[in-house]
């Protein structure tokens, strides 16, 4: 280990102790606005674990994150919630090496639009079965988990999530995604066995936004299947994680961060034209911002040095 | 036989959703997610006219499809351009389209939640049954099948028969070697794009005789056609209206033998099967 | 509280400078005591200063937040039957001068966000209208999730709330969890019931035989009624011929509409929302579905139902219905209409209203803007409101309508629970 990478896990692990404080500091809403930054920040970051080195866009993320949601929803009064964990990471991997397995020959737009439909199949599948088998009683989560402890243990994922990106980033497995991720054809001529590489990473960006959905059941309590598959999800995980940038481990954060806020600057003072107001705002990142803002700071730094020489 | 009608009927509407998306992807090269937003924008034209002045909406979707076809063609030029100059591959312009295009939505849907508010629109044009063999099916649904075909195939007599449709043919193949023999890609492009807007503002408009709409339904639209679109194959028009039908048959099939609950989940099953099995769509070509 | 940042003469402040100043050969920690208690007694006027001003700009207007969806998927709902009551009912009470306290008449200042059909949305926002904008009460969202979701952080900063677009079986469980939560649309075993009971008398009477079709929408309220249905259906000896389900988004409804014709219904039963229950009746017009009972769920009630099939609405039975014939529900119509540009519907909107006529009525009852007292006055007191007098001691209000029926260009309640003045259930004439 270096000394670099000794300074950021330091660095790292300073703001999530720092981060855990925020519910005894805020019980109200610094504490919602922390809860929306880290559930964003997971599921962003462990979407960039796959889709960053590889440039599979994917669209699934509802899809997951709609599952764990629902294996809380339907068995919460049959199993005890950390049990419910664990199944919902499970069902979440289950399904994602299924679509690994399935999509190994697709790319570029084909695996987008695929995600996409995947996300909706899911989605119908689960009302159909809710509704030939199921009772109109599974879908209200009552507990006593307060938000508090919501954040808390996402911030505990979130904390996982980056130390398994780091560790992944560094192994042989990282280095086996970069090279597809520039070549794929080259990868597999030197020897790189690009399936199991792919799927395995899929696997763990899907159960971990299985079990995001699976902890946020209890905070919206009432789980119905437009709301907890909102396509709108998964778009909006892959614009915060092109708007921070995919290059870098922290990116993702630095476009979760300035998008919750603007959010919510846009919803506090526009409360009647949000579309509108959001549209443009997208506009002029796209526009202005190209890179991500991780490229931008990347490039100020980069320029710094010039101009003081 | 009635499952057949209801389904072609239904791959009619279909096919008025995406043929447009198609020519926008196919030769312009721009996942276009504001494409529902048009369709609804049409949809809305159509309903104004049809309440306000009693335009029957057969006449108010060719009325205004030169308003459309400025409007998009104007987007390709002033919004889409500068990305496409400065992306330096594909995979660039994918992601900088989607971004632009999905900012886009949202924009046109705060424009027509502020001048159409946030209710319902819906109208009876049309509503009334029409006898194939001893069974009715609704006349609007038919006209709608009617003026696609009309599209589809005047849109493919124009691009196999004319000197225009083969240059839009030949960006659609390669940009890069249509440069090289002088076509002017940008033009080209716009055309399409705009062409492509007008079709589905058009098409909306005729779908809004028969299905509910309001101001923030178009992404459900725009994922449809992204759908049929993918499904067809990128480069070729007559995949997506191939896939329309396969869909609208596929859907009608399911929901009258098997289970209504199914219908949508059998057309992502279809198309899931369609992209395992032919990954480049049931029309397209490998990549060389 | 405003007193302290004045300059009076306090006697005690004043003996204590006194003694400071006679005592200068005091100790370095009492003068540090002394210094500290100065500090002390600046800043608790500076603070009581900072209150008084905040007191007297909050002495012009009640704040009232407001967060229910303007954009996704439960918009469209949203903007027929909540965001129109809001606005009538902010004008309404600050056209009469505002709301009565004790000190004073204050005008209502509306704060309004968008909660964009996501629950955390809607949980950051009811925060913030707790939190930082300090509202003085919060109007209950739109939606039965989203109710549910925002119900604890009502709870947790001890705002009264009191729902009425939420309609759920766990009413009793919540209520007893929420001591200020307060449910007035009814639940969805009370709906199937009262579709089976108007079934029931038409069958009594012999327009219809015993054979149900039933279809519902693959989505949580509609599958949660027809899950209802089923067995109050049969219970009430009903034959169900047709069952199916079709998903949310569908865009061709004409297989399910020739399902259920296959089967010879005498009744057809939809658990619909909005756009299909649009969908599902102009295909039983053109397919020629002629049952003598034709039910679809969510919708049916809006003025854009009759507005699209006109006369052809005629006898077409749906959820809601109101007491038409009552002269404040005539007088709500006219205002609606007046102020908003458009009609309310007949099944929610009266009830949306209702419940902010509570909340108007327990805060000026109690005369402050004290929540705890509010909460308790809504349980001890009974409301007349535009729907009826509403009784709201148990936290539920057992009063409200269940099915209504277009009659004469108008939506009368056929069926209620509690509410006399229903109209008597007719048969739906053949499509027109």
């Amino acid at each position: 280990m270096t000394g670099t990478e000794k300074t950021g896990l330091a660095v790292g692990a300073a703001i999530f102790l720092a981060a855990a404080f925020v519910p005894l500091l805020s019980g109200g809403y610094g504490l919602s606005l922390a809860v929306t930054v880290v559930m964003y920040a997971v599921l962003t970051t462990s979407w960039t674990l796959f889709s960053g080195p590889t440039h599979y866009i994917s669209l699934a993320t509802a899809a997951f994150f709609g599952l764990g949601m629902y294996t809380v929803a339907a068995l919460i009064d049959v199993f005890p919630y950390p049990v419910l964990l664990v199944m919902a990471t499970a069902v979440g991997a289950v399904l994602a090496a299924l679509i690994g397995l399935a999509t190994l020959r697709l790319s570029g737009v084909y695996f987008v639009i695929f995600t996409l439909g995947l996300a909706e199949m899911v989605r119908q599948l689960v009302t159909w079965v809710q509704t030939t088998m199921g009772t109109s009683s599974g879908l209200v989560v009552l507990t006593g988990i307060d938000e508090p402890m919501i954040y808390w243990q996402l911030l505990a994922l979130a904390a996982a999530v980056y130390l398994a990106s780091w560790r992944i980033g560094r192994s042989r497995l990282g280095f086996a995604l970069r090279i597809i991720g520039g070549d794929e054809v080259v990868a597999r001529h030197s020897g790189i066995n690009t399936a199991h590489a792919k799927i395995a990473l899929f696997v763990i960006s899907g159960s971990v936004a299985a079990l995001t959905g699976a902890i946020l059941a209890p905070r919206w309590t009432y789980v119905e299947p437009v709301i907890a598959f909102s396509p709108m999800l998964s778009f909006l995980v892959v614009i915060m994680a092109l708007l921070g940038g995919v290059h870098r481990l922290w990116g993702p954060l630095l476009g979760v961060i300035p998008f919750t806020f603007l959010w919510d600057l846009v919803t506090a003072t526009f409360p009647n034209q949000t579309a509108l107001m959001l549209g443009l705002c997208f506009l002029l990142i796209v526009y202005i911002i190209p890179n991500g803002f991780a490229g931008l700071i990347e490039n100020l730094i980069r320029r710094r040095p010039l101009l003081a020489g | 036989m009635d499952i057949l009608i209801i389904g072609v009927l239904l791959g009619g509407a279909y096919a008025l959703m995406a043929v447009g998306l198609q020519l926008q992807y196919g030769v312009a090269r721009i996942m276009n997610l504001a494409n529902g937003e048009i369709l609804v924008a049409g949809a809305f034209g159509a309903f104004w006219f049809f309440t306000g002045s009693q335009v029957s909406p057969l006449i108010t979707v060719i009325g205004y499809a030169p308003v459309a076809f400025a409007a998009n063609w104007a987007i390709y030029r002033y919004l889409m351009l500068p990305l496409v100059r400065r992306s330096k591959s594909e995979g660039h312009l994918e992601v900088d389209s989607i971004l632009a295009t999905f900012g886009l939505s949202f924009i046109l849907v705060g424009v027509m939640l502020a001048l159409f508010g946030g209710e319902f629109f819906s109208y009876s044009f049309l509503e009334k049954p029409f006898d194939i063999m001893g069974q009715p099916y609704e006349q609007n649904r038919l006209v709608a099948f009617l003026y696609a075909a009309a599209f589809c195939v005047g849109l493919y007599v124009w691009l196999h028969r004319t000197r225009m449709g083969l240059t839009l043919r030949a960006v659609s193949v390669s940009p890069e070697a249509s440069r090289r023999v002088g076509i002017d890609v940008a033009g080209a492009s716009a055309l399409a794009f705009g062409l492509g807007g007008a079709i589905t503002a058009a098409g909306g408009g005729l779908l809004s005789t028969f299905l509910v709409f309001d101001a923030s339904i178009g992404i459900i639209f725009t994922m449809k056609a992204l759908v049929i679109v993918i499904m067809g194959g990128l480069r070729d028009i007559r995949g997506s209206i191939v896939a329309a039908f396969v869909l609208g048959l596929t859907e009608t099939a399911v929901a009258s033998l098997i289970d209504p609950g199914l219908t949508l989940a059998a057309a992502y099953v279809v198309f899931i099967l369609v992209l395992l099995f032919r990954p480049q769509g049931i029309f397209g070509r490998r990549a060389t | 509280m405003g007193k302290a940042g004045r300059p009076t003469r306090n006697p005690a402040l004043d003996g204590g400078e006194g003694a400071a100043a006679f005592l200068h050969a005091s100790t370095k920690r009492e003068r540090l005591m002394k210094t500290r208690s100065y500090v002390t007694a600046a800043l608790a006027g500076l603070l009581a200063g900072a209150l008084s001003i905040g007191v007297a700009q909050a002495q012009k207007t009640v704040k009232i937040g407001a967060s229910a969806p303007k954009t996704g998927p439960l918009a469209v709902g949203a903007s027929i039957t909540h965001w129109p009551n809001v606005k009538l009912w902010v004008e309404t009470v600050n056209a009469r001068g505002g709301l009565k306290l004790k000190d004073g008449q204050r005008k209502i200042e509306l704060i309004e966000y968008d909660d964009r059909t996501t629950p955390g949305e809607a949980i950051k926002n009811v925060t913030r209208l707790a939190t930082q904008d300090k509202a003085d009460f919060i109007l209950a969202p739109y939606g039965t999730g989203f109710n549910l979701a925002t119900a604890a952080i009502f709870a947790k900063f001890g705002y009264p709330m009191v729902t009425s677009t939420s309609i759920t079986d766990k009413q009793e469980e919540l209520v007893k969890r929420y001591p200020g939560i307060f449910f007035t649309l009814g639940s969805t075993s009370a709906f199937s019931e009262g579709v089976a009971d108007v079934l029931k008398k038409m069958r009594g009477e012999g327009k219809i035989g015993k054979r149900v079709a039933m279809v519902n929408v693959a989505d949580a309220f509609g599958i949660e009624l027809a899950n209802a249905a089923r067995p109050v259906f049969k219970k009430a000896g009903f034959e169900i011929v047709y069952d199916k389900s079709y998903p949310l988004g569908t865009q061709d409804l004409s297989p399910v509409i020739r399902g259920a014709k296959a089967a010879k219904p005498d009744a057809f039963v939809a658990w619909s929302y909005p756009p299909d229950t649009f969908g599902l009746t102009a295909q039983a017009k053109v397919q020629g579905l002629d049952t003598k009972a034709f039910y679809t769920a969510v919708a049916t009630a809006f003025p854009a139902f009759v507005g699209k099939f006109g006369a052809a609405a005629e006898g077409i039975l749906g959820g809601g219905g109101i007491y038409v014939e009552s002269p404040e529900m005539k007088a709500y119509f006219e205002a609606h209409k007046k102020i908003t540009g458009k009609s309310p519907d007949y099944w929610a909107s009266p009830v949306v209203y209702a419940t902010y006529q509570v909340l108007e009525q327990a805060i000026e009852g109690v005369g402050e803007l004290d929540r705890k007292k509010v909460t308790e006055y809504i349980k001890k007191n009974k409301f007349k409101t535009v729907v009826g007098e509403m009784d709201l001691s148990t936290g539920i209000s057992n009063k409200f309508w269940t099915v209504g029926q277009w009659q004469g260009g108008k939506f009368h309640g056929v069926n209620s629970l509690n509410i006399p003045g229903a109209k008597p259930v007719m048969e739906k004439p053949a499509w027109k």
